[in-house]
C-alpha cells in the first residue's frame, strides 16, 4: 500500500511540472477547455535560506465537470531539501459560485532521505461575498491521519493592471506527523501580500512580502526548518 | 464607381466583381453601398434574374490597414449588400470554400425553415466545397441583413447587409440611401476569446472599479464614502458594476462597412437632399449608440418593419437589430457616430459632400455604471441607494427564498407549469401587461445561474445604461409603433415564461439555467396558435434575443400598434414580453444574439408544429 502511496506521489509531482492540456476545443460534444495558471513561481528572500517556491493551479474539462490539478512546494536555493504537494481532483459545479473536489494528493518531503505520503481530498473551491476566493479541504492520509486547509485569496484592483493579491493560508491537524512537521491543532499561518503588473492578462510578474508562523506542536516540530519568518518575494504569475 | 475607389481594397473588390456572371448582383463591399435611388447604380443593383451567388473563403484581407485572416464573402467584409424585390423568387448560392463546415441564416426574412440556415436545426449546414442553393420567395420589404450560423465564422467576417426594395415604390421621399453595416473585428482568433472568456470572464475588462479611479467614482456618486459603499455593494453580491460588454475595445476594432475609424467610411450626399440610411448591428458581441452630431434622425423602419416617424438624436441599435432613419444634412461633413456601449471604441463614418471632407470626432463618454435599477431593485433607486444592497434587489440564487413571494404584478392569475402559464378565463386589458411588475419565484435555475432579478421590471422607457443622461433625445422601444395597425389584435392562449440566465464566473449561458444541447427538446408551438412569450433576464447584462422565423409584436403596450420585431434587447433585470402567431411551421432558432452567450449555451429551438 505505501509502494502504491509513493508511486502516485512521484507521479502526481511529475506531472506538475510536465505540460497540463491547455485547452481542446472539441468540434463535436461537450466543450472541454482547460487552463493552466502558475499562480506563484517565486524566489524568496529571508536573508538565509532563499528558497524557491511555486504554486500553480490547472484544470480541464467542460462547464460542469473538471480534472484538477494542484500543486505547491519549495526547494532550498542549495537544492538540499524539497517539499513539494501535488492534488490531483475530480471537480464538480454545485452551486452558482462553488465547486466540490475530491482526489489524491500526494507529499514528497526530501531532506537527508526522501518521506512520501498520500491523502483523500475533499474539498470546495468557490467564491464567498466582497469576491474572496475560499479554498477549504480535508485530507486523510494513507495512516488516517486527518488534517485540513483552508486558503483564501482576494484580488485588489490598484489601476487596471496593477493588481494587489492578498492571500492568507492555514492548517490544522487531528493527529501529529512528526517527520512531515504536523502537529496537533493549529499548524501554521502563511499571509503574502503580492503586487503584480499584467502586462498581459496572461503575464504578470510581481514582488511582494510573505509572512510565515508555526504554532504550538507545529512550532516545536519545526523549530530547525522555520522559525516565524518574514521574507520579501519576486516572481511570476502565468497563465495559458 | 469612380466616386468610391479611393481605396486599393475597393479597387481589388471592383476587380471581384468583374467575375461576376450576368445573373449576379449586389455590391461587393458595402463601402460602394452609397447608392442614389434612380442612379445608374441602382439599375445595377436591381438587375433582373435574382440570383445571387456567394463564395465563403478563408483569405488574408487587410483590416484598418493591418492584414489578418477572415473568412469572407465574395472577398471583403462585409459581404455584399444583397438587394432584392418583394415578391421575387431568389436563388441564394452559397458556395463553400471553407475548411469547415458553413452556413448563411436570413436574418429576419420570412423563409421556409430548411431555407433558414442553422446547422443541426433547420439544414445539415454546408460543407466544404459544396454549394447550396437557397430557393425562396420574397415575402417582405425592408433592411435586414445575413450571417453565418456556424462557429465563431460570423465574428470573422461573414455578414453583410439585405435591401428588400418594397413591391410598390418607397414613400419616404428620399432622393439617396446608404447602408451602414457596424461591426466589431477582433485580429484574435474568437475561439482564443472564448476560451478567454471560459478561463476568466473580466479578461477584456480594462474599465473596471479600481483604486486610482475612485476619486473619478466619487464624483459621480457625490462623495468617497457613497462610492465605497457602492463597490461594496457590488462586491458583496460578487459581481462587476462594470461589465457592461464582455469583448471590448481592448481587442475589437470597430467598423463601419468593413472600414476603422481611421479609414473613415464616407456616405456622400448632395445639400438638401433627404438621406435614409439603413443602419445594421452585425457585430459579434457589441451594442452601438449612434448618433450624427448636427442632425436628428427620424426613425421610419425597425427590423425591417414600418414604424410611425420618430425623431431622436440618438438611438442604441442591439446586436442583430436594423434601424432605418431618414436624415436631412445640409452642412459640408457630419461624422456618423457609433460608439460602443461601455465606451472603450467607437466606429466612425462620415456624411459628406465630397469624399475629403470630415466633421469633428465626438469625445467618447465615460463608461457608464450598472446601478440599481439594472440590478432589479425594489424602488428603482440609481447610483447611490445602495443600503438595501441584495436584501432589496438581486438575490443569489443559491440563497433561499420564501414561496410567499411568489406572485405576479400582472392582473393575469397564472399557473407555473414548468415555465409555462395557462392564461385563466378572462383575457387581459389589451395594454396593460407592460405595468407589471415581477416578483421572482423560487426556482433560482441552478448553478449555471448566478443571480435572479427579484423585481423584474418592464422598462420600455429606459434606453439604458449610459444614456439615461443624455441631453438630447434617445430612441427607447417604448416610442416605437408600427406604421399600419395590425388585423390580428386577439389575445394570446399561452404564456411562455424563459428567464435569461448565466453565470459569469464559468461563462455560462443559458436560458432558466439550462445550457443548449444538441437533441433537448424544442418549445413548441402549434400552427396558428398566438403565444405570449415573456423573457426576464436574471443577469447583468443586455441580451438581444433573435427569433428566427418569424416577426413577433414587441408589448409596449400599444395594441394594435405594437412594433414587429425580429430582434428584442432584454435589459439587466428586465422583463419583456412579445406576442407571437406562430404561422410559420418548422424548427427556428431563438437565441442570445451575442455571439459568445449563444455559444455558452443561450440557445433554443422553437418548433411550429402544423
Amino acid at each position: 500500500m505505501k509502494k502504491l502511496f509513493d508511486t502516485l506521489c512521484v507521479a502526481f509531482i511529475l506531472l506538475s511540472v510536465c505540460v497540463f492540456p491547455s485547452r481542446a476545443l472539441a468540434e463535436e460534444g461537450p466543450p472541454v477547455y482547460g487552463l493552466f495558471l502558475i499562480d506563484q513561481a517565486e524566489y524568496g528572500y529571508d536573508g538565509q535560506d532563499n528558497p524557491l517556491f511555486w504554486d500553480l493551479t490547472s484544470w480541464v474539462g467542460g462547464d460542469w465537470n473538471r480534472l484538477w490539478l494542484k500543486s505547491e512546494g519549495e526547494i532550498s536555493s542549495d537544492a538540499s531539501s524539497l517539499g513539494a504537494e501535488a492534488q490531483l481532483l475530480y471537480s464538480r459545479l454545485i452551486a452558482p459560485f462553488w465547486e466540490v473536489q475530491v482526489g489524491l494528493r500526494g507529499d514528497l518531503v526530501t531532506e537527508q532521505e526522501s518521506l512520501t505520503r498520500g491523502h483523500l481530498v475533499l474539498g470546495l473551491e468557490g467564491m464567498v461575498p466582497y469576491r474572496f476566493e475560499f479554498e477549504p479541504a480535508l485530507f486523510i492520509s494513507q495512516a488516517g491521519d486527518v488534517s485540513m486547509r483552508l486558503r483564501v485569496t482576494h484580488d485588489l484592483f490598484i489601476t487596471q493592471r496593477l493588481i494587489a493579491q492578498s492571500s492568507a493560508e492555514t492548517n490544522l491537524a487531528l493527529q501529529e506527523v512528526p517527520e512531515f512537521g504536523v502537529g496537533t491543532g493549529l499548524n501554521d499561518l502563511e499571509l503574502g501580500l503580492r503586487l503584480r503588473y499584467e502586462f498581459r492578462r496572461e503575464f504578470a510578474p510581481y514582488v511582494g512580502v510573505s509572512y510565515e508562523q508555526a504554532f504550538f506542536e507545529a512550532a516545536e516540530l519545526r523549530r530547525t526548518q522555520s522559525e516565524p519568518s518574514i521574507r520579501g518575494v519576486a516572481g511570476l504569475r502565468v497563465w495559458f | 464607381m469612380t466616386r468610391y475607389d479611393h481605396t486599393s481594397r475597393r479597387r481589388f473588390l471592383k476587380g471581384i466583381a468583374g467575375m461576376g456572371a450576368v445573373g449576379m448582383f449586389g455590391q461587393f463591399v458595402t463601402g460602394c453601398a452609397a447608392s442614389t435611388v434612380a442612379s445608374p447604380r441602382e439599375e445595377v443593383l436591381l438587375a433582373p434574374g435574382p440570383e445571387v451567388d456567394l463564395k465563403l473563403a478563408r483569405q488574408r484581407i487587410e483590416v484598418a490597414g493591418q492584414s489578418a485572416w477572415a473568412t469572407t464573402i465574395n472577398g471583403g467584409i462585409p459581404g455584399p449588400v444583397i438587394r432584392l424585390k418583394e415578391g421575387q423568387d431568389v436563388i441564394l448560392r452559397v458556395e463553400n470554400l471553407l475548411e469547415d463546415t458553413s452556413s448563411i441564416h436570413w436574418h429576419g426574412l420570412l423563409v421556409p425553415y430548411q431555407m433558414d440556415g442553422v446547422p443541426g436545426v433547420s439544414f445539415e449546414g454546408i460543407s466544404p466545397g459544396e454549394t447550396f442553393e437557397y430557393t425562396f420567395p420574397i415575402r417582405q420589404s425592408g433592411t435586414y441583413w445575413y450571417h453565418s450560423h456556424s462557429g465563431f465564422q460570423e465574428q470573422t467576417g461573414i455578414y453583410g447587409a439585405i435591401v428588400v426594395d418594397p413591391a410598390e415604390p418607397s414613400s419616404y421621399g428620399e432622393t439617396r440611401e446608404h447602408v451602414v453595416v457596424l461591426s466589431d473585428w477582433t485580429f484574435e482568433d474568437p475561439r482564443r476569446v472564448y476560451t478567454n472568456l471560459k478561463k476568466y470572464g473580466g479578461y477584456y475588462n480594462f474599465q473596471r472599479q479600481t483604486l486610482a479611479n475612485l476619486g473619478a467614482h466619487a464624483a459621480r456618486t457625490g462623495g468617497v464614502f457613497d462610492a465605497i459603499r457602492e463597490r461594496f455593494s457590488w462586491a458583496r453580491m460578487r459581481m462587476d458594476q462594470t461589465d457592461l460588454s464582455d469583448v471590448t475595445g481592448i481587442t475589437y476594432t470597430y467598423l463601419m462597412n468593413g472600414l476603422s475609424p481611421g479609414e473613415n467610411w464616407h456616405g456622400l450626399f448632395s445639400p438638401g437632399e433627404r438621406v435614409r440610411l439603413r443602419l445594421v448591428n452585425a457585430s459579434a458581441a457589441t451594442f452601438f449608440d449612434v448618433r450624427i452630431p448636427g442632425l436628428e434622425m427620424t426613425v421610419i423602419e425597425v427590423d425591417g418593419m414600418p414604424v410611425e416617424p420618430v425623431q431622436v438624436d440618438e438611438l442604441r441599435i442591439a446586436i442583430a437589430e436594423t434601424y432605418d432613419v431618414l436624415v436631412e444634412p445640409n452642412r459640408e461633413a457630419y461624422t456618423l457616430f457609433a460608439e460602443a456601449m461601455d465606451r472603450s471604441g467607437f466606429a466612425r463614418g462620415t456624411l459628406a459632400t465630397t469624399p475629403r471632407a470630415s466633421a469633428p470626432i465626438p469625445e467618447r463618454r465615460v463608461r457608464p455604471l450598472l446601478t440599481m435599477t439594472d440590478m432589479g431593485m425594489a424602488h428603482g433607486a440609481m447610483g447611490h441607494d445602495m443600503s438595501q444592497g441584495e436584501s432589496g434587489g438581486m438575490t443569489h440564487s443559491e440563497h433561499e427564498m420564501s414561496d410567499a413571494r411568489v406572485s405576479h404584478g400582472s392582473s393575469m392569475k397564472m399557473e407555473h407549469v414548468h415555465g409555462e402559464m395557462e392564461m385563466s378565463k378572462a383575457p387581459p386589458v389589451c395594454g396593460t401587461w407592460v405595468d407589471g411588475v415581477f416578483e421572482h419565484g423560487s426556482d433560482e435555475h441552478g448553478p449555471g445561474n448566478i443571480m435572479v432579478a427579484q423585481r423584474a421590471k418592464t422598462r420600455l422607457d429606459d434606453p439604458g445604461p449610459g444614456l439615461r443622461d443624455a441631453p438630447w433625445r434617445v430612441l427607447t422601444y417604448g416610442q416605437l409603433r408600427r406604421a399600419t395597425p395590425s388585423s390580428s389584435t386577439e389575445p394570446p392562449t399561452r404564456e411562455i415564461e424563459l428567464h435569461l440566465t448565466g453565470n459569469m464566473e464559468r461563462y455560462m449561458w443559458s436560458f432558466d439555467g439550462v445550457q443548449y444541447e444538441a437533441g433537448m427538446p424544442a418549445v413548441t408551438m402549434k400552427k396558428g396558435e398566438r403565444v405570449r412569450v415573456v423573457l426576464i433576464n436574471d443577469t447583468m447584462m443586455a441580451h438581444p434575443i433573435h427569433l428566427h422565423g418569424m416577426f413577433f409584436e414587441l408589448d409596449v403596450g400599444a395594441c394594435e400598434r405594437n412594433p414587429l420585431k425580429h430582434t428584442v434587447s432584454v435589459g439587466p433585470s428586465e422583463r419583456v414580453s412579445f406576442l407571437v402567431t406562430a404561422e410559420e411551421v418548422g424548427r427556428w432558432a431563438f437565441h442570445c444574439h451575442v455571439l459568445y452567450h449563444m455559444m455558452g449555451g443561450m440557445f433554443r429551438v422553437v418548433e411550429v408544429l402544423p
